[in-house]
């Protein structure tokens, strides 16, 4: 079992949902990452996803490509990330998802690049460019590693792509919330309680929901039926507005501590 | 080629995300169904006649031949499409492709204009509600076919992120597909996307190289020694190149643009200076950093700014079968200017570059030789962008 099965298996036990925020490394400088990063964990971050910036974020609305756009200015690399990471690891155990687009992984190298995600401490891989079909030349190199790659599926996926993902996958299955990109909503699809209901009877994986979460309410209301929640423009937003490492950490930790107490308050009530 | 999945060899294949997988699969569905379709044909061969204005000539230039004093130099004139440029067989085929599917909203991305006023000119004629992502950059430079889309009834949506080209339009048309995917269809103009997309642009432009075949054969009464178009996604060079992959006599030439020049590192010759990777939806050779981010581009030719190119393209040079060169932005505008001068025609500054690679091969070769070039779309659009280059105020 590594980190991330050991966390969902913990947090079962208790019949609490997940928490993963969502921080773009580098933004606006990997110092300030650092910093945050511990303020999550400290503010209650059961794993956290680290996004690897990409000069072509398609996957992303406005507020994560900025954060982007920052971490790329500042000259963040993926060698100086991994560095960043192993700092982190020598006060932390908590799950590490490295969340990015495949080209800047694939041109690193991928043999290298598990070799040096595993070495440095990082528990798994989210490629939002990479869906199952493609993935094999990837885990070709991660597997070996016991590196966990992680899969999404989306309001628009079947019932095939469903036991594709189930079948495929490992960690965790993100759920994506809506059709769409990145970014902070006001609400969500009605059914989404269904559609997350009917991935969770055909996988044994654990699925966390993401795109959008933005309010310490919704993390609660989908913490009721999922088995994690992913907050990630909402928390860069923070971030965004406060200013130098110290304010930016601060804000971050407080709000991550806020989404996590609305999460257990309806695991208690549950 | 491509295999069921969409791979040529390394290249190509479906790299996009999950909320958009079921959409690319229910396009392969659809587009297997109505290749097989004689119906489907019968129709998109109606509408290139009646409406697009096909067939086009294959102009023999005997002015340029002449003063080049080598090889007999043809061009296919794709200029002379309604649109003023090959992009419009591509959009006929989609837009009936888009019907078929019962889908009546129409996203396109766009550099020159070209493939925009294509795909307004069909979502017009098909009735389809439509929308262009433009890079600002590109609006600024063709104001004249932001223009004709608007009054095609088109909404054009200017890009302001990244480099504000091609490849951020690209980017955004992504995020509005993925936002709308269920009740829009992406209209993509070049052989480049996730598959089936390379696919499915390359069938509907073979017409071009299906054409000069019948007409070389016609008036030669035998195949050309050369093929030469233009690469900047590739939709122009792989529609002429495609019909005569096996005829292995012919060679063909692919012309990147080298802006100014490879060695400055502003230019978007993808093949010739890049490195394998994935983007938009594809593997391919692509303009990138060594960290994998992909660079900004420059050439003066808006649809040839582009940092990747169609992953069959990538096969074909692997394979050895298509050779690559390029031409820089000056190359192409004296080639441009020389077109004008000896043939009174005004090519468009991508077919330019094709035209600047002829210039260099013609004298080299007897005169008993033949070059075909694909003449792939019109100037009008780029009086602007040629006067301000040669210091000329309008």
């Amino acid at each position: 079992m590594n980190r991330i099965d050991e966390k969902f298996a913990g947090l079962k036990s208790q019949g609490e949902a997940a928490l993963i925020p969502f921080v773009t490394a580098g933004d606006p400088d990997l110092d300030a990452t650092l910093q945050i990063l511990r303020a999550v964990e400290r503010g209650g971050a059961d794993l956290i996803e680290l996004g690897v910036p990409f000069s072509d974020p398609m996957a992303d609305g406005l507020t994560i490509q900025r954060a982007s756009e920052r971490a790329l200015q500042s000259g963040t690399t993926l060698p100086q990330i991994l560095e960043m990471v192993r700092q982190l690891r020598r006060h932390s155990e908590i799950p590490l998802i490295l969340f990015g687009y495949y080209n800047p992984f694939f041109r690193y190298g991928l043999k290298r690049f598990a070799h040096d995600l595993n070495a440095a401490g990082v528990d798994g891989i989210l490629c939002v460019d990479l869906p199952p079909e493609e993935s094999g030349e990837l885990r070709r190199w991660t597997d070996p590693h016991g590196l966990d790659t992680i899969f999404l599926l989306a309001p628009t996926s079947d019932a095939t792509r469903i036991r594709l993902v189930s079948e495929q996958g490992q960690g965790f299955i993100y759920y994506v919330s809506v059709t769409g990109v990145t970014g902070a909503r006001k609400r969500f699809e009605a059914d989404l309680r269904a559609q997350v209901t009917r991935v969770r009877r055909v996988t044994r994986l654990p699925v966390g929901v993401g795109f959008g979460v933005s309010t310490p309410d919704q993390a609660a209301w989908i913490a009721s039926f999922a088995d994690a929640v992913v907050v990630g423009s909402a928390l860069i937003t923070q971030i965004e507005k406060a200013k130098g490492w110290r304010e930016k950490s601060k804000r971050a930790g407080a709000f991550v501590a806020r989404l996590k107490r609305a999460m257990k308050r309806v695991a208690k009530q549950s | 080629m491509p295999d069921n999945r969409g791979h040529f060899g390394l290249y190509g294949g479906r790299y996009v995300s999950e909320a958009l997988m079921p959409a690319v699969i229910e396009l392969e569905k659809a587009y297997t169904r109505v290749r097989r379709d004689p119906g489907f044909r019968r129709e998109f061969h109606y509408q290139l006649r009646e409406y697009a204005g096909r067939e086009t000539p294959l102009y023999f230039a005997a002015g340029l031949s002449a003063r080049l004093g080598g090889a007999r130099v043809y061009l296919k004139r794709e200029d002379l499409c309604h649109t003023g440029a090959h992009k419009i067989n591509n959009t006929v085929g989609q837009a009936l492709l888009a019907e078929r599917m019962g889908k009546r909203r129409i996203i396109a991305e766009t550099g020159a204009g070209q493939h925009g006023v294509a795909t307004a000119t069909v979502a017009a004629r098909f009735g389809m509600e439509c929308e262009i992502f433009m890079g600002k950059e590109d609006v600024a430079r063709q104001a004249l076919n932001v223009f004709r889309m608007k009054l095609l009834g088109a909404k054009v949506r200017v890009v302001e992120s990244g480099s504000q080209t091609l490849k951020d339009a690209m980017n955004e048309a992504l995020r509005d597909w993925v936002t709308y995917v269920r009740h829009t269809y992406y209209l993509i103009g070049s052989v480049a996307g996730p598959h089936p997309y390379p696919l499915i642009v390359r069938d509907f432009q073979s017409v071009i190289g299906q054409e000069a075949r019948r007409q070389i054969l016609a008036r030669e009464g035998r195949l050309p020694d050369y093929l030469v178009a233009c690469v900047g996604g590739g939709s122009n060079s792989m529609g002429l190149f495609y019909p005569f992959l096996k005829d292995r006599k012919v060679k063909m030439v692919g012309v990147e643009a080298g802006g100014l020049g490879l060695k400055t590192g502003r230019h978007a010759a993808s093949i010739l200076a890049g490195q394998v990777g994935v983007l938009h939806g594809s593997k391919s050779y692509l303009l990138q950093d060594r960290l994998g981010q992909i660079r900004h581009t420059h050439s003066i030719a808006a649809g040839l700014d582009y940092p990747g190119v169609g992953p069959e393209l990538s096969y074909l040079r692997d394979q050895g079968r298509v050779r690559f060169a390029s031409a820089t932005d000056r190359e192409a505008v004296a080639a441009l200017r020389l077109l004008a001068e000896v043939e009174g025609i005004i090519s468009a500054l991508e077919s330019a570059h094709a035209l600047a690679e002829a210039i260099r091969l013609a004298p080299r070769l007897g005169k008993d030789r033949l070059i075909i070039v694909n003449l792939s779309g019109r100037g009008d659009k780029d009086m602007d962008t040629i006067a301000d280059y040669l210091g000329v105020g309008l």
